[in-house]
């Protein structure tokens, strides 16, 4: 496979979790992520101890990821939003007892059994701690194919490197999505460094004990600052994210993964036009790109959030930017796939108001809630 | 076969459970608490220093249900009994 | 010899030459004591398990987990790596670590209402794998833990603090038989239900669970014991009356016997 392939994102993903080491998937299907689960029964029958297994439902599948995590493996489960409900027990535990795992939510419309459209209404879920306790959760949010392949290798890496859980959260879009990638050089997993966490029998050592019991108030709270001290260290370490077009613009729109995609077509669109509208694509959600977006936000008038939801992240957005210009929220939730065309629609519309001075204020906060609105 | 049972105090819980199975009867509860705050067992013939009028057989049945495992066993034979089983 | 005898020399009485130490602590429990209350049959229970993993030589390839339940602090007390699992998914996080390391021996420790409630699903999908696991299943007919709360085992008419007027099987369901349950389920190779009132059941209870982990050495498939278990705290009854009461009134209920076995 050197060279580029066309391919799927959900295959780009399982072939990059392989390439990256993975040798253990536990799973429970549901759409749209059922051809990654597919990949990689296909790829681990053929491989001599690599461990697929489908699950009697999430619940069991994350807690047997947690189980492999703790026998050593790079280890990976997938699911879709109300699947990923269902495995934030386990997170928790991962993000408690500092395990590694990787987690791929391709997130669909919701709340409740919803639909299986592309959507992005699990944001708070992943970002703000999805389960119970004081923890995080990595979360990258890969927008192109080759994005998909990158991202799943390093989250590999950071899982192992800060012995955390991490999210890769993605859409059904963006797995069905043929585009061509370049992979990165297969990992040996024999070659990696022996972790001293794992359980795999005392022999010649001390036994060891993976818990996330404390009892004694004053080791819960140790553990809490524990995972805050490591917390901060990942996020001067990893937020990453897109910046396009922006050097001369006023207004920028906001946006990650697939609504990105969508969101660069209306920038493109709006530039033709001759408009001064740019993109900042967030490829980190947790930790979130606050610095380089309050750098943006005091070279430019407006930013518009666009979300496949009924407006998360836009939260964020407004903390980053701390009223330093003005912040609207346009959505589409509910599996709803906006055009390039609507968000150049609202763009475009922001953008015009513009010419009217700050006096356009009362455009501030306001959420778009239909393409009429706009 | 004669016996011995030596009863960690501190561990005991005092649930009087080897008292029950003690064929012998050879176990009773303590009228000293622990630092625990139990009434330990305590074996009876603890300072017995004649062989032939000891009790114990050693069976071990104490300690089989002894769930702290607080009760060690020891098995005596006289000086003319041969132990099949050879130490180490 | 039933026991890891250890042998000592200390001279105890005249007249005695031989003395032999005839029961001692397993070498795979640390010596830390319990925090179980007074007559907890977890304690035995704890004890059993290690002096299987003692005979059977198999204390640096074990890997323990622990329930949410009183057990939850096994780890304090085997001498094994152990991993504790959130409440139900013992037979989960058994399988993950199994699978992964197949050559290894993966034993849960659970409760009846960590297996048989919110891990049902787990358990039952588990055996019906034929997961190379033991299960180790202590049903004491309550949660202990949360302090007494009917649990999937509590019998018929049983009080507990959420049937005070005891258990109605039309208003809260009848004690559900968990193993006979597993039984059913092709992957389960050794399934025994015994109990620790007495020394003649701890012994049954330590040979059958040395022959559950025997079925997995040997690779067969899915392997529990189901130890009926005291709990005189919650029971609120003295030890000696809560093993009469497993005795006379539980066994009625879950009879004691071989369920499945065709190892
Ligand atoms: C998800 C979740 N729900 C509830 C609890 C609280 N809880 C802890 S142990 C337990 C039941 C314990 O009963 P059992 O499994 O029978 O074990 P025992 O204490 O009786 O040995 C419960 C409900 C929990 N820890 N996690
Ligand atoms: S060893 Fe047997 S006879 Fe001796 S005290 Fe214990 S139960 Fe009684
Ligand atoms: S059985 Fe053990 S804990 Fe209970 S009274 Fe006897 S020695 Fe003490
Ligand atoms: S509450 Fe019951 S099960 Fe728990 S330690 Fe006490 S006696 Fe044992
Ligand atoms: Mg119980």
């Amino acid at each position: 496979m050197a060279g580029k392939v066309l391919m799927r994102g959900t295959h780009v993903l399982g072939e990059a979790a392989i390439r990256a080491g993975c040798r253990a998937y536990f799973g429970y299907p549901i759409t749209p992520q059922n051809e990654l689960p597919e990949y990689m029964a296909a790829a681990f029958a053929k491989m001599e101890g690599a461990v697929f297994l489908q699950a009697e439902s999430e619940l069991a599948s994350i807690n047997m990821v947690m189980g492999a995590s703790i026998a050593g493996a790079r280890v990976m489960t997938s699911s879709s939003s109300p699947g990923i409900s269902l495995k934030q027990e386990g997170i928790s535990y991962l993000a408690a007892m500092e395990l590694p795992a990787v987690i791929v939510n391709m997130m669909r419309g919701g709340p409740g059994l919803g639909n299986i459209a592309p959507s992005q209404g699990d944001y708070f879920q992943a970002t703000k701690g999805g389960g119970h306790g004081d923890y995080r959760v990595i979360v990258l949010a890969p927008a192109y194919g080759q994005e998909i392949a990158d991202m799943t290798r390093a989250a590999f890496d950071m899982a192992d490197k800060y012995r955390t859980p991490v999210m890769i959260l993605g859409d059904g879009m963006m797995g069905q999505m043929m585009e061509p990638v370049v992979f990165p050089e297969p990992l040996d997993p024999a070659s990696f460094p022996k972790k001293d966490f794992v359980l795999d029998g005392c022999q010649g050592r001390p036994s060891r004990i993976v818990r996330s019991l404390w009892l004694d108030t004053n080791l819960e709270e140790e553990l809490n600052w524990r995972l805050v001290r490591k917390y901060e260290i990942i996020t001067e370490e990893i937020p990453d994210e897109e910046i396009y077009l922006a050097d001369d613009a006023e207004v920028i729109v906001v946006a990650y993964g697939t609504a990105a995609r969508i969101a660069k077509g209306g920038v493109h669109r709006a530039r033709e036009a001759g408009q001064k509208i740019g993109l900042f694509r967030p490829k980190t959600l947790w930790p979130f790109p606050y610095e380089p977006l309050k750098r943006l936000s005091r070279k430019i008038r407006h930013m518009v959030v666009f979300e496949m939801s009924t407006g998360q992240m836009v939260e964020d957005v407004r903390l980053a930017v701390e009223g330093r210009c003005d912040v609207s929220f346009y959505g589409r939730p509910g599996g709803v796939v906006a055009t390039p065309e609507e968000i150049a629609r609202v763009l475009s519309g922001v953008y015009r108001r513009l010419d009217h001075g700050r006096g356009a204020a009362a455009e501030s906060g306001h959420t778009f809630r239909s393409v009429g609105s706009a | 076969m004669k016996g011995r049972i030596v009863i960690d105090m501190e561990r005991c819980k005092g649930c009087g459970l080897c008292i029950i199975v003690c064929p012998k009867k050879q176990i009773e509860i303590s009228d000293q608490l622990n630092k625990k705050g139990y009434y330990p067992a305590s074996f009876k013939e603890e300072s017995e220093q004649d062989l032939e009028k000891v009790k114990c057989t050693g069976c071990a049945l104490c300690a089989i249900t002894c769930p702290d495992v607080s009760i060690e066993v020891y098995r005596q034979d006289k000086d003319d009994e041969k132990d099949e089983s050879e130490e180490d | 010899m039933p026991f890891p005898y250890r042998t000592g020399f200390t001279q105890f009485l005249r007249g005695a030459s031989k003395v032999k130490k005839v029961f001692t602590r397993p070498m795979s429990l640390k010596d830390t004591p319990f925090h179980y209350c007074p007559g907890c049959g977890h304690s035995i229970i704890h004890r059993l398990v290690a002096e299987v993993i003692d005979e059977l030589g198999i204390r640096e390839k074990t890997i323990g987990v622990p329930p949410a339940g009183c057990a939850v602090l096994a780890y304090n007390y085997f001498d094994v790596d152990m991993a504790e699992a959130p409440h139900g998914r013992a037979a989960a996080v058994a399988t993950g670590i199994k699978r992964v390391l197949p050559d290894k021996l993966v034993f849960t420790y659970q409760g009846d209402g960590d297996i048989a409630a919110i891990g049902t699903a787990e358990t039952i999908h588990a055996a019906n794998r034929g997961e190379r696991i033991t299960a180790v299943f202590v049903n004491n007919a309550v949660y202990g833990m949360t302090g007494g709360q009917m649990a999937p085992t509590t019998i018929t008419g049983q009080v507990t603090t959420t049937s005070p007027g005891g258990r109605v099987p039309l208003r809260d369901g009848y004690p559900l038989d968990l193993s006979e349950m597993l039984g059913i389920a092709a992957g389960s190779v050794y399934i025994e239900r015994t109990s620790v009132t007495t020394p003649k059941g701890i012994m049954k209870t330590r040979k059958a669970l040395k022959k559950a982990f025997m079925v997995q050495m040997e690779d067969k498939g899915f392997a529990l014991v189901e130890i009926l278990s005291p709990c005189p705290t919650n029971w609120k009854m003295s030890p000696a009356q809560a093993v009469r009461w497993v005795d006379e009134v539980m066994t009625k209920t879950f009879p004691l016997k071989v369920i499945k076995d065709v190892a």
